[in-house]
């Protein structure tokens, strides 16, 4: 596989030395000099110097070919977002992974195309929100392809799921649920499993269907 | 008729004074408080500290009612990314943008904004008075 990555920070740099370690071929394009020299020293001929965001630079790395998978991991959105779709609009890049450094900025990565986005802050706020018990409904897994996610939701004593069976719920159009977790163990749910106080539930749902879910299983009787 | 303008330095500050002097609403966004001073001493017109990325700050400056945004920060993707966001995000009908690099020029024509670029203005502007020179 030929990958492309754009931007030698810690990232960068992470992702470039394993997937030359997996024996892949990888170009890594930095724009700072002190990075790339230090680049250069690990990578040698594999290190580009130059702004990833100009078409010239992009084409030394050999975006033309195309690479199976550019990844734009600078610093700054803007030009992660400007780097994804010269790859997708102009090159023809197949897949293209781009990170979010602002999750403020994710709506506009949305917005010019760029599907599949990595996000540090947003997989540690989904982390302290599985972590935290106060939290009745947490996003768990985002599918964006596939147009669905997947949540957790804890069931409360005062719940309108508490003490029904998964096949008396009124389950929103275009939502499942997984499986049930009790006292640490968990079961695939089935229409006969009852729900009780203090169940984590997991459920497949497509996005915007949260309301609905919220009021069959978190809604104050 | 009412405008916003992103990025306040030497051409920002220039147009948003021209517009509102030709009797335009305007409303400046610039990233540091002092870039106010180049609009002169008794500006009317508003004023907004923050990032042109920044959906809060775009609104709070009005673009849902804007007729025109001019994008002029000194940052071209910056610039590439917020003229996308006033024309797709907020369907202002009229979004003029600064783009320096030519070529990044070339590739975002045609997708319903005005693209301005000085460096290709005078690169033309430049050949054009050598060969004319040459003809003579």
């Amino acid at each position: 596989m030929f990958v492309i990555v754009v931007g030698g920070g810690k990232v960068g740099t992470n992702v470039t030395r394993t997937l030359l370690g997996m024996r892949h071929e990888v170009i890594v394009v930095e724009q700072h000099r002190y990075r790339y020299e230090a680049l250069e020293e690990e990578f040698q001929h594999r290190a580009i110097y130059g702004d990833g965001t100009e078409l010239h630079v992009l084409e030394r790395a050999g975006v033309e070919r195309p690479p199976d998978v550019l990844v734009a991991v600078t610093g700054d959105d803007e030009d992660n977002m400007v780097i994804g779709q010269l790859a997708i609009e102009r090159y023809g890049v197949g897949k293209v992974i781009a990170r979010v450094n602002d999750p403020r900025n994710q709506p506009h990565f949305d917005l010019l195309g760029l599907q599949t986005t990595v996000s540090a802050t947003s997989m540690v706020m989904a982390l302290i929100e599985h972590e935290v018990p106060e939290h009745e409904l947490v996003h768990l897994l985002e599918l964006r392809k596939e147009n669905l996610e997947i949540i957790e939701i804890e069931i409360s004593e005062e719940a309108p799921a508490a003490g029904k069976r998964v096949e008396s719920l009124r389950m929103p159009e275009g939502a499942r649920l997984i499986s049930v977790m009790r006292n640490g163990k968990a079961e695939v749910a089935v229409g006969a499993t009852e729900l009780r106080p203090g169940d984590q539930v997991l459920a497949i749902l497509e996005p915007g269907k949260e309301d609905e879910i919220r009021q069959v299983f978190l809604a104050k009787r | 008729m009412k405008a916003l303008v992103i990025g306040c330095g030497r051409v920002g500050s220039a147009v948003a004074k021209k517009l509102h002097g030709s009797g335009w609403t305007v409303s400046v966004v610039d990233e540091t408080e002092e870039a106010l001073g180049r609009l002169g001493e008794n500006w009317a017109g508003e004023f907004h500290v923050g990032h042109g990325m920044d959906a809060a700050v775009l609104e709070e400056a009005g673009i849902a009612g804007a007729d025109a945004v001019v994008v002029a920060t000194d940052g071209d993707n910056t610039n590439i990314v917020v003229a996308q966001v006033a024309r797709l995000r907020y369907e202002v009908p009229n979004v003029s943008v600064r783009i320096l690099d030519p070529a990044r020029a070339e590739f975002y024509t045609g997708r319903g904004f005005e693209i301005v670029s000085p460096t290709r203005t005078a690169i033309q502007e430049l050949t054009a008075s050598v060969l004319a020179s040459g003809a003579a």
